[in-house]
Parts: C-alpha cells; sequence; structure tokens
C-alpha cells in the first residue's frame, strides 16, 4: 500500500441508500452507507435481521442497484450500467456464495463449477472449462468427488461446490451470504477455515452474518442497525479455524478414551 | 465453440435432467405431426384411387344415354325411354368430327348357363371399338370384329368374374354359354377391372355384338346408350355440344323442350371427384393440424411450468453472469428441441401409421414429402412460437426474487 493506485479501493460506497415500496409503506433498507474495501480484505458485515444486511449484499453484487449514492467496483461507477454489463461484472469480478448452497440439482459437481464459464466472454473451451473446475473443486478439496451430485453430498461438500463456482473466474472478490447459515457449528468452522485460507492466498471475501463467533474469523467486522453502519472495526486476536479445529479434535479423543 | 451451440448444450442438459416430462411434452408434437402425415397420405391415397376409378371408366368417354321414362310422374332412371336409334349412334360417329371411337350399347339382364352351372349377369351388346373406348384388354382370345356385328354372329366375351362363376378355373375361351337358350361360342375373356365408381363389379358381364344382342335377346330398335371416344380431353366440351345438337336436330324437339337424353362426360366427372376429394383431403389435414396446434399449446403450458418450477436455477444463472439473451435462448432452444425432436419421431409415426392403413384398408396410403417437409415446418415454428412467451418471461426475471424463490 506504498503508492495512491494501490491503495484504491476495490469497492467504494458512498452514501448508500436503497428505498423499496412494500405496498403503500415506503422501506428504507439501507440508509446511506459509506464504505470502503481493499484488496485482501476479510470482512464480516453484521446485523439484526431487517438490519439491511442482504439489500446491501445484493447492492454489493450487482443484483440490485442503489436509490441513491454511488458505488464503484475496481475503480469503475456501477450506476448506469445496463443489464448486460452488469451480468459481465457479475461473472468476471465478482463471486457468490449462498446460505442455500443454490446448486443446480441432477447436476455433477464438476457441471456445476462450469456454470459460471458458460457465460464467460470470450467463450472458453471445453477442455479449459473441465480443467479449471476440476482445479477449482481440487482447491476446496473436493477433487475427488467431481462426478458427485448434490444429493450424494454432505452439506459442508456441497457448500465447498458453491465456493469452488465462486471461484472458478478467479473474481476480485467472492460475496457469501449466511454461508454457515445451513450447516452444524462444526462445519461452519471447517467453512471459515477454507475461507481463511482463500482470504490468505490473497482473496478478498465479504460475508453476511449474524453469527458472532463466525463473524470472529474475519479480519473486519461492520455492524448494520436500521440501514446504518453503527461499527465498523478490525478483529482483535483472530482464531485460526484449523487450529481450533484440530483443538476439537483433540477434546474428542480425549473423551472418547475417559 | 459458437455461443449458440453451447446454449444448446445447456438447453439439452436440462432436458436430459427431466426426460420423463420431456418426452411427454414431445408426445403431443409427436402425436400432431404423425396424425397430419398419416392423414393427409389417408386423403391422397383414397383421392388416387378414386381417380384410378373414374380413368377405368374409359379414355375421353362421353356416354350418351336416352332419357328417362315417366309415366305418371315415376322416372324409371337412365337409359329406361325409348328414344336413341342405331341411327342417331351412327351419325353421332359420321358427324361428329371429333369422336373417333363409337359403340353402342344394348344392355339386358340374364341367366347364363354353362358346364352345368347358372349365374344371373349382365348381358351387354357392343361395338368391337367397346374395348378401345373402356380403355380396356383381354386376358385371353380376340374381340368379335365388324363381319360379326354385320352377320349378328353369336359369339361372346365373357368378364373374369361371370368366368369364374361359371367355369371355375377352366379357360372359359373356345367353351358354350347359353343365354335365353340361345348358345354363344366365347371367344374372349375380359381383363378383371374390379369394382367400378358406383361399386357394382365390373367384371361381371358378358359382351355381344350388338346386332346379335338386339335380334336375338331384347327384340328392341332402341338404344340403352351410345357410348363415344372423343379425340383429346380438350375437345370433350365441344363434341359434348355437337352430339346435343345433333341429336336435339334428329329428334325433332322444340327450343323449348328439354333434351330427352343425357351425355355423361367423363371429364366432369373426374373433376368433380378431383375437386370434392382435395376437399376431404384439406379437411382431415386440418383437423390433424388442430391436434398439432394443442401439442403447440402443451410446449408453451410445460415450458411455462418449467420457468416457475426452475426459478432458482435461473436467479443462479443470472447470478453468475448470464444475460438476459442467454435465458431466454436458452428456454427457447429447450422448446424448438422439443417440437423438433417431437417432429422427427412424430414423420416416423406418421410414416408408421401410412403403412398400417396399407396393410388394414383395401387402398394405399400416400406419404407426400411436402406433407413431412410441411410438418417439421410448421413444428419448428410451434417451438419457437409457443416458447418465446415462457423464455422471454425467464430472461425477465428478477435474480434477486428468483433466488430467494422457493
Amino acid at each position: 500500500m506504498s503508492t495512491p493506485a494501490h491503495c484504491a479501493p476495490l469497492i467504494r460506497l458512498l452514501d448508500v441508500a436503497k428505498t423499496y415500496k412494500a405496498g403503500d409503506v415506503q422501506v428504507r433498507a439501507v440508509r446511506g452507507v459509506t464504505l470502503d474495501i481493499h484488496r485482501g480484505e476479510f470482512l464480516a458485515i453484521m446485523g439484526a435481521s431487517g438490519s439491511g444486511k442482504s439489500t446491501l449484499m445484493n447492492i454489493l453484487g450487482c443484483l440490485d442497484r442503489p436509490t441513491s449514492g454511488s458505488y464503484e467496483l475496481d475503480g469503475a461507477p456501477v450506476a448506469g450500467l445496463h443489464r448486460q454489463e452488469l451480468a459481465a461484472l457479475r461473472n468476471r469480478k465478482l463471486g457468490f456464495v449462498f446460505q442455500s448452497f443454490n446448486l443446480l440439482a441432477r447436476t455433477s459437481a464438476l457441471e456445476n463449477v462450469e456454470l459460471p464459464m458458460f457465460y464467460n466472454h470470450p467463450l472458453v473451451s471445453l477442455r479449459e472449462r473441465r480443467r479449471r473446475a476440476a482445479q477449482a473443486l481440487e482447491r476446496v478439496g473436493l477433487g475427488n468427488r467431481l462426478g458427485h451430485h448434490p444429493s450424494q453430498l454432505s452439506g459442508g461438500q456441497q457448500q465447498r461446490i458453491a465456493i469452488a463456482r465462486a471461484l472458478v473466474n478467479q473474481p476480485e472478490v467472492v460475496l457469501a451470504d449466511e454461508p454457515t447459515g445451513n450447516l452444524d457449528s462444526r462445519t461452519g468452522i471447517e467453512i471459515m477455515g477454507l475461507f481463511q485460507e482463500l482470504n490468505d492466498a490473497g482473496i478478498t471475501l465479504v460475508m453476511v452474518t449474524h453469527e458472532l463467533d463466525i463473524a470472529a474469523y474475519c479480519k473486519r467486522t461492520v455492524v448494520l442497525r436500521d440501514g446504518q453502519v453503527i461499527s465498523d472495526r478490525q478483529t482483535e486476536k483472530r482464531p485460526s479455524a484449523v487450529q481450533e479445529l484440530a483443538a476439537m479434535e483433540q477434546a474428542q479423543q480425549r473423551a472418547d478414551l475417559a | 465453440m459458437l455461443r449458440p451451440l453451447l446454449t444448446a448444450l445447456i438447453a439439452l442438459r436440462a432436458l436430459r435432467r427431466n426426460k420423463l416430462r420431456s418426452s411427454l411434452t414431445a408426445l403431443g408434437i409427436i402425436i400432431g405431426v404423425a396424425s397430419v402425415i398419416a392423414m393427409i397420405a389417408v386423403g391422397n391415397g383414397a383421392q388416387a384411387r378414386i381417380e384410378s376409378q373414374v380413368a377405368a371408366l374409359g379414355r375421353n368417354l362421353l356416354a350418351v344415354f336416352a332419357g328417362s321414362r315417366r309415366s305418371g310422374g315415376v322416372s324409371s332412371g337412365l337409359g329406361s325411354a325409348s328414344t336413341i336409334t342405331l341411327a342417331d349412334a351412327e351419325a353421332i360417329a359420321r358427324e361428329v368430327t371429333d369422336v373417333v371411337a363409337m359403340s353402342p350399347e344394348v344392355s339386358s339382364s340374364a341367366q347364363a348357363i354353362a358346364n352345368g352351372h347358372n349365374w344371373q349377369t349382365s348381358i351387354l351388346g357392343e361395338s368391337p371399338d367397346y374395348l378401345k373406348i373402356r380403355d380396356w384388354k383381354l386376358a385371353a382370345g380376340a374381340m368379335f370384329n365388324e363381319r360379326d356385328v354385320r352377320g349378328a354372329a353369336k359369339v361372346a366375351i365373357i368378364g373374369s368374374k361371370t368366368a369364374h362363376e361359371l367355369f371355375g378355373p377352366l379357360d372359359p375361351v373356345g367353351q358354350t354359354v347359353r343365354v335365353k337358350n340361345i348358345p354363344f361360342v366365347i371367344i374372349g375373356l375380359l381383363e378383371s377391372k374390379g369394382a367400378g365408381l358406383g361399386g357394382q363389379n365390373q367384371d361381371d358381364r358378358i359382351l355381344i355384338p350388338y346386332t346379335t344382342a338386339m335380334k336375338r335377346l331384347t327384340g328392341d330398335r332402341y338404344l340403352r346408350s351410345v357410348n363415344v371416344q372423343v379425340v383429346s380431353a380438350a375437345r370433350m366440351e365441344a363434341a359434348q355440344q355437337q352430339i346435343t345438337s345433333l341429336l336435339r336436330q334428329r329428334h325433332r324437339l322444340a327450343p323449348e323442350r328439354d333434351d330427352d337424353f343425357d351425355i355423361f362426360n367423363q371429364k366432369e366427372i373426374a373433376d368433380t371427384v378431383g375437386s370434392i376429394s382435395k376437399v376431404i383431403t384439406a379437411l382431415l389435414g386440418a383437423i390433424a393440424g388442430i391436434s398439432l396446434l394443442v401439442g403447440g399449446i402443451g410446449i408453451m403450458n410445460i415450458m411455462l411450468v418449467s420457468v416457475t418450477e426452475r426459478t432458482r436455477e435461473i436467479g443462479i444463472r443470472i447470478a453468475v453472469g448470464a444475460r438476459p439473451g442467454d435465458i431466454r435462448l436458452q428456454f427457447l432452444i429447450e422448446a424448438i428441441t422439443l417440437s423438433l425432436f417431437g417432429g422427427l419421431i412424430g414423420a416416423l409415426a406418421g410414416v408408421g401409421a401410412s403403412r398400417l392403413v396399407d396393410v388394414l384398408a383395401d387402398f394405399k396410403a400416400i406419404v407426400s414429402t411436402g406433407s413431412i417437409l410441411l410438418a417439421f415446418a410448421v413444428s419448428s415454428a410451434i417451438g419457437i412460437f409457443f416458447g418465446f412467451y415462457p423464455a422471454s418471461k425467464a430472461a425477465a426475471l428478477d435474480p434477486i426474487e428468483a433466488l430467494r424463490y422457493e
């Protein structure tokens, strides 16, 4: 972070607001959020339900447009882009991980991970698609499950497929919406371990969660209330998910022996 | 790889994931296309058969019938009145230039006895030109000639059905058949011609010289009809008019009086029959076309269900960067694939059904390449037309709503 070019944030939100119309009522889901996210960050967005964190996530993911304020992704303003251009942004610069995995049923892990590459411009050859999808699955530890269908895999494994799918186009940032929400706590920690590993390898991550102990694995936590940022701070004494899992393993073994 | 090909691959994968539903959807189109092809084939076959029956009447045939006899308001049918004489027939042959062959016809029904069997059949008095006019051939023997006519010879040509009834497997040529106690020597056997237009068996008859018939059987001076062959199809109308005016003149009919004869024009019959059978074919095709339309609506229905059911899939695709055009194209290709696949199977089924008609019915269904191409064009058009609305609906989905869809 020596030169200004490096200091330019990957994501810059300036006074972003979003107002919905639910019938006759105006719902101000997000009310003026200003936020910079730099490359290499691992950010948790926290808040109670109705705090506007999902709306903010949709705006970050170019799935929704702010009513006012500006959003710059990788130095370029997003407002005013067409549906086509937003699709291209999602395809090249963003990776999505959802709470409910959102994999295609009756479709192999490999084909699920290939999906974003179908919409690349220019096209990726079949062999290159296969290679990159296999590589991404390898990276999330599912190199031996390429042909499995989601229904044949555990929740943790399904979420790993989804993470591989988010990574396959080498995005600038991976956006995860409650990625551990449908998983038991142990599997949740495993997923956080994978995120920490990816972040250590230089991948920028933004995740929404309402669980404090999950947010603790992130480098920075932003808390929203009523559509506004009420707290933004770096995590001190961040735990390593891998070490915690090892500790849990040992405790389990001791309990078994006793 | 080209992008549409890739989209086609995606669409095919989606169809493959739902094999049962895909094939049931295609079934509507399969039935539609198959019935269009089969119905048109049946219509064409029926048309060809009727046309061949009309052609079997003869070549450029005009038949001049004596008018119907009326007594007390009861009409006894064509040929029953005594209005046409042999002199009339000879005048037609002599004076109407377009007439190339003429056969006066006298008919009666009588018991024929031969070989220990007897059989009720129709006895026709004709001239040697009869075979030429009716475009008929002999299977064996020879036709009687002008000398037989002049001498009112007791010779006969026998129809194949009559021959079979009287002689069984024996060769009838050279045998004797007795009609009203008069022995006739059989000198020829007619080729089999099958059922005529009215359904009567044309092979059940005995031909003898008209002079013989008039002198020895009916004792009548009048003819039932005169069969005439015209030089060409184009001259039929003119010949008919000339014969009409000639006969009116000969019968001294005042202008206000109706003709006392009727002329049967083969070309007119052929034209009428032809246009009727075309209408029938079109009607059959239209009915089948409706089932094709229903099949198309079935595709739209299933595609709409499919779009709703796969809302989440669409949301995922949009989230990972699919453009609205990509989604629309995918669903459009799914619909077109279903309809083309249905069209292909339907064409095969249609041809198969037509073959089945060949076996079950007594005429050949004629499958035309035109109807196959038409069915294909229509089924792909149906795919595009009925696929477009669901595809546009899919492309217009809001990704946030779609991803949240349960």
